[in-house]
This record gives structure tokens, C-alpha cells and sequence, in this order.
């Protein structure tokens, strides 16, 4: 019987698999940042270990980093400063390369990483974020991971697993006009819930996936751990090969084309099988919307929020129910219309120039809304500088949003960039769990074209209508 | 790592689904460079009023439940973020079991080497053990790691003759062997070398 891509990349990697033992998987690519490698690195050094394979680990600073445009590091929150020290000290001691925010190139890990040419197909990819499912948009099998197990990455560059099943997700049709790949996303977390890929790897397939860019396929695979799956992969093809061909980490000259015909090989049999299959029609997608504290609650923005009473299990009763107290909202009102404090487009979800230029379209020759506090974050700083060659920053400044540099920033409230309490966030993240904007703050994720609409207009609104 | 091999407690009841791991530890906490000082930070959205105050009304906070090893909880624990910090400030609180209908992956092989023991019990189990130590705050849960059993030992002498007292529960087998002596994965890995070594020159890595 044939195999699945997933399949494929796993037993590539496997490299013992002792009886009654998880697998020991090879790594190819290690990314690290300054959140979750502290402990690691300690663990190192109280064991007397190195890292086996500096040339395999790339390190970048994006979580806890202030983005405001000329924050001096000495002005920087001292938590954050230690931080940045401890990585650039590990980095030092252990050798590892280091995107410095100091330096030409750095930003959110899983926008430096494609960018570099450091993802590739077939490839396994790890870091200690959970976002790390962004690289499957390039056929590679990437994960996140625990702090313990980025120690054992940089001792051994492997790791113990055990493997996932598999789960097709099947997108048909064409996405209409102002729908994106953000909110296929959102509507396969509503249809399948927070926890539905639980133990599961995705694999998106079908002619709108085929359809999407590389920035749109990252978006989809990004949020797959929001779906609860382990990973999410989509099968490379030429578009994948012409975003790759000439990036600094990509192969060159002969090996260029060697890679390029072993890629081709990284589909799913038409003879495989997958444990579970779910069809989404993209025709049918309207921009989507959450109105509570995890992704997979959310509607299409001609939708309303459910109520109570028509969900039959008790714990979706009360989950809901205690999503909204949170949220200041009513059941069964509309979503379109919602009020909105303050908007972000940003994150390692939708931080890419192509997002940028979507959200940019949308602000051109309009201004925020008075009540509406917008800001911008590009996702590296190599997308900064693109965005300002393309006059983006002007069209953004002169629309009313602020224009910020590389990181993280408002998706996970980590640097001083907070929603207040209780103020509604239009935002292009990917986590709207309570107080994840800051504390008190209420989320509404949906896409960066989505958010710019709410900029202008101060609430929800049905981007199409302003297409 | 600490062996978990039986653990008899108290239980505490907290009856939410989709509990997320910026709800077990917010962000704010992950600025620190050890692994100490997490405990303070479990739960701190629910467990602290916005004045830093605790809140009475959560049940962490309640004083029938202190003391309690085991944590109770809905569907979905741990979804979110890839944070080992959610892991560590369960346990620096004091916790060494969840007991929940389903777990997200990441999170439930963070506790996996952190000594903190995952159990998954279907889900109408789950809501019969939180109506009872909510009823009952005292009642005892014995976790019995080798044989893979959660059983009331209070209530087998018949008091409530018509309940179910034991449960079996799942765990991979070298999981299972390495939580009852302590063992984390870097020791096994760290054995691997020439494998490694070999794998590395087979494909010129």
C-alpha cells in the first residue's frame, strides 16, 4: 500500500525504533528563541553537553522584544533585556547562529525561517513554539516542542516520538472574493473543533490549497495546532520550489535541480490511506469571525453567535456560555457590527508582505476609525524593508495605524504591547484564550484584510462590502 | 525527574473545557530565564483578582481543596502554546496527576517529563469525579501508576454501593517505565550516538 506525504518524511527520519519505544526521530532543523531555550541550554551545561549540530540550529530574538520604532535596549522592560543577554550568552558560548535584533536580519521564527531558505521540503523542523506546524506549507514535517525537548535537540539533534495519524483535510472549490486562506483556516477549526486533530497530523490537499501562495499555505499550516493536530503539512509543487530558488539557504547549482526532482516525490499515494478525512468547500466560505476565548469558536461574519440552547452537550453549554460572560457578548447576536477597540495585523499567522499588501489595499485613501487604536507589525525585518520599499508604511501612517518593527508584539502580550482590560482586539493572530492580548482583553481573530475593514470602520465589518 | 508511582489526595474539581496553557501560565511569567518562580503563576487570570488579591470564588483558592495532588479539569487540557512553563507551575504548585477527558499533545508530553501524570478517563467518568469532589471535598483518589488504576479507596466498603470505584486508564509502555523510575529521555537518547552518527554519514548531513 502507498504512503502518506506524512509517512513519507517519518520513516526518512526514524533512525531507531527499539521495541516498545517511541521512535527516535533525526532533526534537520532546529529553530530557537529566547522564550523557551533558557532552561534548555542550562541543562546543557549542567550535564557538560554540547550542541552536536550548531550548523543545524538558528536562533532568533521576536517573542519578548519591544517593536515600537527606536526602542533603545537600555529603555527595554529588564525581563525582556535578560533574556535577550541569556540567548546571545547560550548562543555565544555554544555557537550557535544568532538573528540578532541588533543585526540585518531577524524576526517572528517561522517568518526568518522560509525566508532564509531554511525550510525545505521533506525536511523535519522543530522549535519550542507550537506555531512551529507554519514550515508544513512547504511538505516539511515541523512541530512544536517542550523545553526539555529542545534540550534534547541541541544535545542529540534527535528526538523521542511517537507517530501521529494521519488526517486529510480536503479543501474543494474556489475561495470567493475576499475570502482567504484565513479564514479556511478558522472554518476548519469550527467544523472540527480546538481539540478535533488531537494526536493527528493534517495534511491540507484539494485545488483551493493548491490555488494559495506560499504566505496563504503558511497561514493554514500555522494554525493547524489550533486545530489540536500535532502538525499540518500540504504537499510541495512548483509554487513551493519558486518561493525556495535562491534564498540563502537553498541549494545551489546542481543540487538546486537534484532537490527539486527528490520534492516532486513528497505527495501522498494515491493508494494511501488516512486515519480520518474531513471535505470543506471553499466556494461556500464567507470571511470568518471568533466570538469566544478559543479558535475553533467562530462564524462566518454574516453569522451570529450560537446560543446555549441549541448546543446539546452540556460542557459546549457551559464553555460557551462562560466564552461569552468573558467576551461581553449575547448569544445569538450578529457578529458584523461588533464594536472594536483596537487592531492588530501582525503575527507569524499573517505578518508576510503578502498580507501587508492585502491589508494595505484595504487602507489606502481611507482613515482608523477616532475610537480605534491600529497597529501594524511586520513579521521580519526583511518584510519591513520590502513593505517600505513598496510605500506600504506611508499608506499605513497616512491611513491612521501605527507602523511598528519585527516580533511578536500584541499576539502574545509579552512585550509591552497590551490590549486594555476588556477592549475588543481585531485581530490577524492566532490565540484568542482569555487575557492572551493582555490582561482583560477580548479577541476577535479573523484575517489582515478583515482587520483593516474593522480599522476604518470601528467594528466588524463584511470586508466585501468595501472591496 | 521525580518516579510517580502510586499517589493517594484530594482532588480539585475545576470544571472548564479547553483549558489553555496562557490560562495555566500567562506570558507574563515566561520572561524568566529558570524554571522557578512558576507556581505563583498558575492559573494567576482566575486565581488573583485584577489588585492581586486572590479571588475566593476560584476553587484553587478555596480552603477545602489545599493540600489536593490531583487536578480534575474538563476536555481539552492544555491547548495552546508549547510553554513547559504550563507543566512546571503545576507541578511547583503541588500537583502530580490531571485527570482530564483528553489532552492536547504538546502538553501531555511536557508532563510527560516533568513527572506530572496525565490520566485520560472517558468523559462521563470525569463528570462523575467532579460532582463528587465538589459534593465531597475530602474524598481520597488513589492513582496506582503500575497497574493503571484510579480507585476511591474510601468509597469501596459500599457507602455508595451503586458507583463505580475503579478505572483503568491508558499510557504508552516506555512512558509508563520511565515515570516509575524517573528516567527522561536525554540518557536514552545520549545511548543512540552511533546510530546517529551513522544516519548523519549515510545521508552526508
Amino acid at each position: 500500500m502507498g504512503k502518506t506525504l506524512f509517512e513519507k518524511i517519518w520513516d526518512a527520519h526514524v533512525i531507531a525504533q527499539d521495541e516498545g519505544a517511541p521512535a527516535v526521530l533525526y532533526i534537520d532543523a532546529h529553530l530557537v528563541h529566547e522564550v523557551t531555550s533558557p532552561q534548555a541550554f542550562a541543562t546543557l551545561s549542567e550535564r557538560g553537553l554540547r550542541v552536536r549540530r550548531p550548523d543545524k540550529t538558528f536562533a532568533t530574538m521576536d517573542h519578548a522584544i519591544p517593536t515600537r520604532i527606536g526602542a533603545l535596549e537600555v529603555d527595554w522592560p529588564d525581563d525582556a533585556a535578560t533574556q535577550v543577554r541569556a540567548l546571545r550568552q547560550n548562543c555565544a558560548e555554544f555557537d550557535v547562529p544568532l538573528y540578532d535584533i541588533e543585526g540585518e536580519i531577524q524576526g517572528i521564527v517561522h517568518v526568518i525561517g522560509p525566508e532564509l531558505g531554511v525550510t525545505q521540503p521533506g525536511m523535519t523542523i522543530v522549535c519550542g513554539d507550537s506555531h512551529t506546524s507554519t514550515h508544513g506549507a512547504f511538505g516539511a514535517l515541523a512541530f512544536g516542542i517542550g523545553t526539555s525537548e529542545v534540550g534534547h535537540v541541541l544535545a542529540t539533534q534527535c528526538l523521542m516520538q511517537t507517530k501521529p495519524k494521519t488526517f486529510a483535510i480536503n479543501v474543494e472549490g474556489d475561495l470567493g472574493t475576499g475570502v482567504t486562506a484565513k479564514d479556511i483556516i478558522l472554518a476548519i477549526i469550527a467544523k472540527n473543533g480546538a481539540g478535533g486533530g488531537v494526536g493527528h497530523v493534517f495534511e491540507y490537499r484539494g485545488p483551493a490549497i493548491r490555488a494559495l501562495d506560499m504566505a496563504s499555505r503558511m497561514t493554514i499550516c500555522n494554525m493547524s495546532i489550533e486545530g489540536g493536530a500535532r502538525a499540518g503539512l500540504i504537499a510541495p509543487d512548483e509554487t513551493t520550489f519558486n518561493y525556495i530558488k535562491g534564498r540563502t539557504f537553498a541549494p545551489k547549482g546542481d543540487q538546486w535541480e537534484k532537490a527539486v526532482s527528490r520534492w516532486w516525490t513528497l505527495t501522498t499515494d494515491e493508494d494511501a490511506t488516512f486515519d480520518r478525512e474531513l471535505t470543506l468547500d471553499a466556494s461556500a466560505l464567507a470571511p470568518m469571525v471568533t466570538y469566544g476565548t478559543n479558535p475553533g469558536q467562530g462564524v462566518s461574519v454574516n453569522g451570529r453567535v450560537p446560543r446555549a440552547q441549541d448546543l446539546e452537550d452540556p460542557a459546549d453549554r457551559r464553555s460557551l456560555q462562560n466564552a461569552l460572560e468573558y467576551m461581553g457578548l449575547t448569544e445569538g447576536q450578529p457578529i458584523e457590527g461588533q464594536h472594536v477597540d483596537i487592531v492588530f495585523i501582525g503575527s507569524c499567522t499573517n505578518s508576510r508582505i503578502e498580507d501587508l499588501r492585502a491589508a494595505a489595499a484595504i487602507a489606502k485613501g481611507r482613515r482608523v476609525s477616532d475610537h480605534v487604536e491600529a497597529l501594524v507589525v511586520p513579521g521580519s525585518k526583511a518584510v519591513k524593508a520590502q513593505a517600505e520599499a513598496e510605500g506600504l508604511d506611508r499608506i499605513f501612517s497616512e491611513a491612521g495605524f501605527e507602523w511598528r518593527g519585527a516580533g511578536c508584539s500584541m499576539c502574545l502580550a509579552m512585550n509591552d504591547d497590551k490590549a486594555g482590560e476588556g477592549k475588543y482586539v481585531a485581530s490577524t493572530s492566532n490565540r484568542n484564550f482569555m487575557g492572551r492580548q493582555g490582561p482583560g482583553s477580548r479577541s476577535l481573530l479573523m484575517s489582515p484584510i478583515m482587520a483593516a475593514a474593522a480599522a476604518v470602520n470601528g467594528r466588524v465589518t463584511d470586508v466585501r462590502e468595501i472591496l | 525527574m521525580q518516579p510517580f508511582t502510586t499517589l493517594t489526595s484530594t482532588a480539585l474539581p475545576l470544571r472548564t473545557e479547553n483549558v489553555d496553557t496562557d490560562q495555566i501560565i500567562p506570558a507574563r511569567y515566561l520572561t524568566a530565564v529558570t524554571q522557578e518562580g512558576m507556581g505563583d503563576g498558575l492559573f494567576s487570570w482566575w486565581r488573583y483578582s485584577r489588585d492581586g488579591s486572590p479571588n475566593p470564588d476560584f476553587v484553587l483558592n478555596q480552603p477545602q481543596y489545599q493540600g489536593s495532588e490531583i487536578l480534575v479539569a474538563g476536555r481539552n487540557f492544555g491547548i495552546g502554546s508549547s510553554r513547559e512553563h504550563a507543566v512546571w507551575a503545576l507541578t511547583q504548585y503541588g500537583f502530580r496527576a490531571v485527570i482530564s477527558p483528553a489532552f492536547a499533545d504538546i502538553f501531555y508530553n511536557n508532563s510527560l517529563k516533568n513527572g506530572l501524570l496525565p490520566i485520560r478517563l472517558p468523559e462521563a467518568t470525569v463528570r462523575s469525579l467532579l460532582d463528587l469532589v465538589e459534593e465531597l471535598s475530602k474524598t481520597s483518589i488513589c492513582i496506582d501508576l503500575q497497574n493503571q488504576t484510579v480507585t476511591l479507596p474510601g468509597l469501596l466498603d459500599g457507602e455508595t454501593s451503586d458507583a463505580e470505584t475503579s478505572w483503568s486508564f491508558d499510557i504508552d509502555p516506555f512512558r509508563k517505565h520511565c515515570l516509575l523510575r524517573g528516567l527522561d529521555d536525554l540518557g536514552y537518547l545520549l545511548d543512540k550516538e552511533e546510530q546517529i552518527s551513522a544516519f548523519e554519514a549515510a545521508v552526508s548531513l
